[in-house]
């Protein structure tokens, strides 16, 4: 599913944020990655989706090493993972409807496989009945239940998530992960960079601790491990 | 590309104008800006090469045939001369027309010439055209060596400066036509720029859901025509407007003169749908130029 082989990153500026990573995550498996601020979790994170590529070595998604990945191939690569963010990256002037359907629309769907299928994640996600009403409008939980339909309208194999509780109250953050555990348990990949200790310790998964752009930690059904 | 999703490029297009509103105003403003400096700069260039072009046609080559030549030698000259391939007609007026036509347009002093109908000092003529007026002086100077040519006159020195003005001063308007949209393309695509800069966000969404670049800069092409469209109109109804009472104050008073301007239609037509070619591609190319560089996610 996601295998990285001697990754390294190295920014422009000199600063090393991936220092020789080999890490394997099968179809289905969910993922904690932890770690303290600056430790490379996003840097890790981002190069799964292509936002950023390696200095060096291998990342193999779906079959595909995206680290030799042609730029123009990217576009076409994503389509096949859903990515959720900490400040959701709603479109402000797009309903919820259409922030889902844009996903799809970029893929040239069917409209009519688009009407059915958004209104189908909008009713997973339990936003069925704020279809119109602009991001604006919504709760920061509600916003972010949008991002996950988005991420996970064209059925991707993995959804990739960088803190999606990060911006939220405790309350709503576990409504948030009880819709990933929903998307998991249906057969998706999940990985999610995460601070929150709380969740971790309670929804018990894999767990992968980064530190300076290494991995110190690989437990099936770990614990957080830092001090929140 | 499907025909559904042109259609929703279009919709995005035209929603973005709409949503933009003081960033469109802006765009659409230096087209017309442009447009209505680069139509004014056509439409005299146009009219100015117009006129040069009836002078050029005017230019001819007078040759005097000398007074010793009979009929046969004349037809020999004339033979001559047709022979030459730049030439493009060639007239015989008498003596006699000559003294006429001079008498005429001296007005009442040329009947003093009256008394020459005796016993006439002018020559006969050839009257010859050139098929490309620039061809005048080489033409001259092969005449001139032909037998019983004995003058041969087509404005020396005058016409080498008037074809040289003339050619100087349609490449000036070129140039200055081009630098105008030069310009333009500058300016649209900076102001494009700016609302891009806004939309920053949306492309690089957009490229996370795996939107292609085609697919991300289609609606961008269309606004950019729609804008170049839009900033055309003004132009092209002031333009046609002054055009059409310049027209019809200066044709009258032009009637009969060598000066002629260039009748409203079908040259406005021609203008017009130029304007809108020419703001299209600024636009286009302006809204291309800008968001080249927020694709490279």
């Amino acid at each position: 599913m996601i295998e990285m082989q001697e990754v390294y990153k190295k920014y422009p500026n000199g600063v090393t944020a991936i220092n020789g990573i080999d890490v394997k995550i099968s179809q289905g498996d969910f993922v904690y990655v932890v770690g303290p601020s600056g430790a490379g979790k996003s840097t890790f994170i981002k190069m799964m989706y292509r936002e950023e590529s390696p200095t060096a070595g291998s990342i193999m998604v779906n079959g595909v090493n995206i680290a030799k990945l042609k730029l123009k191939r990217v576009p076409l690569f994503r389509r096949n993972i859903g990515v959720v963010f900490q400040d959701f990256k709603l479109l402000p002037m797009l309903t919820v409807y259409e922030n889902v359907a844009f996903a799809l629309e970029v893929i040239e769907e069917n409209p009519k496989y688009i009407k059915k299928r958004v209104m189908e994640v909008l009713d997973l996600v339990n936003l069925k009945h704020k279809a119109r009403m602009l991001p604006t409008e919504l709760s920061g939980g509600e916003q972010q239940r949008v991002s996950i339909a988005r991420s996970i309208v064209n059925s991707p194999k993995v959804v990739i998530a960088d803190e999606p509780t990060g911006n939220l109250d405790p309350d709503t953050s576990w409504e948030i992960m009880n819709i990933f555990e929903e998307i998991n348990t249906r057969g998706t990949t999940v990985v999610m960079a995460t601070h929150n200790k709380e969740i971790v310790n309670t929804i018990k998964h894999r767990v992968i601790a980064i530190e300076s752009g290494r991995i110190v930690r690989d437990e099936q059904r770990g614990d957080y491990g830092y001090e929140s | 590309m499907k025909v559904r999703t042109l259609g929703r490029h279009a919709r995005e297009s035209i929603k973005s104008i709409t949503r933009n509103g003081w960033m469109t105003f802006a765009s659409v403003g230096a087209v017309t800006v442009t447009l209505i400096l680069v139509g004014v700069f056509f439409v005299i260039m146009m009219n100015l090469n117009k006129v040069a072009q009836t002078i050029e046609e005017d230019v001819e080559i007078r040759v005097h045939i000398d007074v010793a030549a009979n009929k046969a030698d004349q037809q020999r000259l004339h033979n001559e001369i047709v022979q030459i391939p730049e030439v493009k007609s060639i007239k015989f007026s008498s003596k006699k027309q000559e003294l006429d036509n001079l008498i005429k347009s001296l007005g009442n002093e040329g009947k003093a010439f009256k008394l020459f109908e005796q016993d006439n000092p002018l020559n006969d003529v050839f009257i010859v055209k050139t098929k490309k007026p620039t061809d005048t002086m080489r033409v001259a100077k092969q005449i001139e060596k032909m037998n019983y040519a004995s003058k041969v006159k087509y404005g020396q020195g005058q016409v080498e400066k008037l074809f040289k003005f003339i050619g100087a001063s349609r490449n000036v308007g070129l140039a200055l036509i081009i630098g105008l949209l030069m310009t333009a393309v500058f300016l649209i695509s900076n102001t494009i720029k700016i609302t891009i800069v806004a939309r920053r966000r949306e492309i690089r969404i957009m490229k996370l859901v795996g939107a292609t670049n085609a697919f991300i800069r289609w609606p961008f092409f269309l606004e950019g025509l729609w804008l170049g469209i839009m900033g055309a109109i003004l132009p092209i109804v002031l333009i046609s407007t002054a055009y059409y009472y310049a027209y019809d104050y200066l044709a009258p008073k032009l009637q009969g003169n060598f000066i002629q301007i260039i009748p409203y239609d079908p040259f406005m037509v021609q203008v017009s749908i130029l304007l809108v070619l020419i703001g299209a591609f600024i636009g286009v190319w302006g809204s291309l130029m800008s968001v080249r560089k927020f694709l490279r996610i």
